[in-house]
This record gives structure tokens, sequence and C-alpha cells, in this order.
């Protein structure tokens, strides 16, 4: 065993981990199948509960990244183990961009304007890669919110997802409607995807219910003129000062909460939206119209979760996100000796608790490469 | 007329777009802390009336929030003021002045 790892996902659990690891004088190749490390938290504008800018957060974890290999825009083909020794094939995605060598230069490029290739070597279509080591962070993709077929989306132009209306945030612009007006009223509705055997996710996707409360408050900044209104199940404000925030989306900004799932929805010729839900509150069937309606998408395991999950083995739950070893002691380890596990590859999580477990990680892997004991048995 | 024995089923569905929010402004702006319900019930389970009628705290504010509010002014009688409501919520809604400001927007909107 020698002191190299490989990262396989470049989000912000990968690039954490990527940074502790090498500032331990580990030697770390950290692969991403994107033309850009940064994944989700890249698309996004302010994180809840203290509206944080996402690029800040990357930042800092690109800070520690200066002597980690960065491979990006390359699709892993195969992994092999000989002994202690794990060698990971990868292809070029399309003209995917090349290697980003040692000396990454911070800050985070934005998609518009990715790092240039050029001063590095372009690796050949086929490399290969060897580690000693694997940590697996190739985390979640957002539920296809089409795939609910009867809440709209894809279908009215005014129902859009919390992802886009994040981009929308991030591109500075107003939120309009497809017609180019102000909204006057906007619905959010809570569990898109989530907590619903019908699209087979039983689970909660937890990280939705804060996200759904501080896009209302956004959007009552940007239009105080405007109603807002969450539709929820439950309110699941799990984490410190979430609840505040709720509060204060309340109190300061007058969002509305009415408990009750959608039913389905319809288009006015205007292009607003009929919602049909229940006010479980009061026991009566609900009808409201919307300008905007916004889905508040939850997780899925991503593509890349279930290829590499084939690939080594790994033990996926009935949810299809990959069971660690332990979920109390052992969160980190796959079951598998020398592969780690780290961030939403593990279920829904928030970006805080990725930056945590990626650092757990990290740290249980320099453990596991200087001979430590890491396991029970 | 030859009674057929059928009749007519008002429409149960609250209609927002169509609601009554005369109430609710003016008993929003008589109690603000009315915005803070987080539905739990506390009120209703402790409440003196409840325990003798259907007098329901919690869905009164509800139906004023939704504009519904004919349902409250018979509802408002039952209350007793022992302010226990006000004791037990958790998000210290101060409701004895709620029903108070309730009872203000009936006699000032009928």
């Amino acid at each position: 065993m020698d002191n190299t790892v490989i990262v396989i996902g470049g989000g912000i659990s990968g690039l954490t981990a990527a940074g502790m690891l090498a500032q331990q004088g580990l030697d770390v190749t950290l692969l991403e199948k994107e033309n850009e490390t940064g994944g989700h938290l890249a698309r996004w504008d302010r994180l809840f509960p203290d509206r944080k800018k996402a690029s800040e957060v990357l930042d800092f974890a690109m800070e520690g990244l200066n002597k980690v290999k960065i491979v990006t825009g390359v699709a892993i083909t195969g992994i092999s183990r000989q002994d202690h020794e794990f060698t990971v094939s990868t292809n070029l995605r399309d003209s995917g961009y090349g290697m980003q060598d040692a000396g990454y230069q911070s800050p985070v490029p934005s998609p518009q304007s990715p790092v240039p290739s050029t001063q590095s070597p372009v690796p050949s279509p086929q490399s290969q890669y060897t580690a000693s080591a694997l940590l697996v962070a190739t985390g979640f993709d957002l539920f296809e919110a089409r795939k609910k077929e009867e809440y709209g989306y894809g279908i009215y132009n005014n129902v859009i997802t919390s992802a886009d209306l994040e981009e929308q945030f991030k591109s500075g612009r107003k939120v309009l409607t497809s017609e180019g007006k102000t909204p006057g009223r906007i619905g959010f509705i809570h569990c898109v995807g989530s907590r619903d055997e019908k699209v087979g996710n039983l689970y909660c996707s937890k990280i939705c219910c804060v996200t759904g409360v501080k896009q209302a408050i956004e959007l009552k900044e940007m239009f105080p003129e405007s109603e807002v209104f969450n539709f929820y199940m439950d309110l699941r404000m799990f984490d410190r000062h979430f609840e505040e925030l709720y509060y204060e989306a309340q109190q300061k900004w007058g969002v509305s909460f009415i408990r009750g799932r959608l039913s389905e929805c319809s288009e006015n010729p205007d292009g607003s939206i009929i919602l049909k839900t229940e006010d479980t509150l009061t026991g009566k069937p609900l009808k409201m119209t919307v300008d905007l309606l916004v889905l508040l998408s939850g997780f899925v395991p991503s593509g890349g979760t279930r290829g590499i999950s084939k690939m080594l083995g790994l033990q996926e739950g009935t949810d299809g996100f990959i069971n660690s070893a332990d979920q109390h002691s052992q969160n980190n380890l796959s079951g598998i000796e020398g592969v780690f596990l780290a961030g939403a590859i593990k279920g829904p999580i928030s970006v805080s608790e990725s930056v945590a477990d990626a650092r757990a990680a990290a740290a249980q892997i320099a453990c596991y490469l200087s001979s430590f004991k890491v396991t029970n048995d | 007329m030859i009674d057929f024995g059928y009749t007519l089923t008002r429409d149960r569905q609250l209609d927002y777009d169509r609601g009554d929010f005369r109430y609710l402004k003016l008993v929003k702006s008589l109690e603000p802390s009315m915005d803070l319900c987080i539905g739990c019930g506390s009120c209703t389970a402790t409440c003196s009336a409840a325990g003798f009628t259907n007098f329901n705290i919690r869905r009164l504010h509800t139906v004023i929030r939704r504009g519904d509010p004919e349902s409250i002014k018979a509802e408002l009688k039952k209350c007793m003021f022992c302010g226990k409501c006000q004791l037990v919520c958790p998000r210290g809604v101060n409701l004895r002045n709620l029903i108070l400001a309730m009872n203000r927007a009936i006699e000032i909107l009928g």
C-alpha cells in the first residue's frame, strides 16, 4: 500500500475530501465526468439557512486543491483491483477538457468561463489511474420532475423546479412568468419525487423543506407585494437555524403554509396555473390559481453513483443510495476494503453535512493508508 | 311542482380565488402573531370549551386564512376566555387577543 488516493466525483464532497487528503501529504487524483468541478453547488446561488453565496463555499473548497491532480470530462469505464491496488480506466467524454494538473487556479471557474486546459497535457482518450484507496463521491441527481406528469413540469410554461429558480436567482435577473409578467401569486410544492411510492421514492429528501422556505423568502424580497404559498405534508426543519428561518418566513415575510399535497394542476388560457389540493387543516378540498409554480425536486442516486456502484459491487439500499458498512460508526466505509464513501451517494444531505462527511472520509482514508485499523473486524 | 326528492349540494371546495379576505386583513392587523401558527392543535387540545362543544380555535384561525370566515360567527360564542390556549401555544400566538380580534372583525364586518 502506498499513499495514493483516487477520488471519484468533483462535487463539494469530492473536492473537500481531495483537499484534506492532499494537505496531509497524500497523492490525490480527482476524476470528474463533467468538464467543470463543483457539481450541483456550482449551479446554486445562495445556501440555506444563512444565505451564504454558494460560490464562496466552493471557492473555499477549491483553495486546498493545488496539489491535487484534477481530471475532468472523463467517464470511468472500468475499475479493477489487484492486491491493494485499484486501477481505474477512463475514457474522454465528448470533446472534454483535459487534465488540470497541479497548480489549480482559484477562484472557481464559472460555467461560462471554463479553465482552459491548454496548460496541461491532454490525456489520451483512454487513461488509467492507480491508487491504494478509492473515495466514491458520485452524489445525487435531482428527481426528474417530468415524471410527476400531473404537476405539469415540461407541459405548462409557468411550472418550474427549485433548481430552475435557483439558476434564475444566480443569473441576477428578475423572476418573471413565461408571459414576462411579475408573478402576483406563487406556489411552492414540497416533496416532489420524495415520500412518494408512486415514483418509487419512499424516502424524504430532507433539504427541500428548508430550500422552499429560503426560496419563498427570496421571492418575497424580490416581490414584496406577491403572495407566496408553500404546500407541504410536514415541514422538516431538521438542522440548526432552520426553524428560525421558517419563523422568519411567517413573521417577517408573511409566507403562507398550507398543509396538503398537490393532487394535480391545470393551466388557464392566460398561462396561470390552477392547483387542486386538500387543505388538510380545514378538511376541505382547495382550489387556487397561481402565476408561477415551483416544484421542490428531491434527490435520487446519480447516474454516476449507479454506474460506479455496479462496477465495484457496492451495497445498494432499497432506495438506490449506497449503504455504508455501518451508519453510526463506519459511515464512510463501503464494506469493501480500500473503498470509501462520502456525501450524497449515501442519501440526501446538505452542503454543510457534505463538507463534514467528506472531511471524515478523508480522515478515515488517511488512517487506512497509515495502516491504522478503521473497521471493527 | 313535483318533488322528486333531489337536492342541490353546496360545493365544499374552498375556492381561494373567490375567498373573503376582509376578516383576515382586519384580524391580522389587530393580532399579527396569528401568522406564526404551525397548526399543531395544542390550543384546541387544551381548550376548556373544546371538551364540551365542537369549538376549535385552531380551525377557526385556519378558515379565516383561507378566506372562508362564515363559520366563525356562531363558533366564537363558545369561547370562555380562560386563556389556556395561549399558555400552551409553542409559537407564542396571542390567542386571547386573536379571539377578541375575531369578535371585533365580526362587529365591524358583520
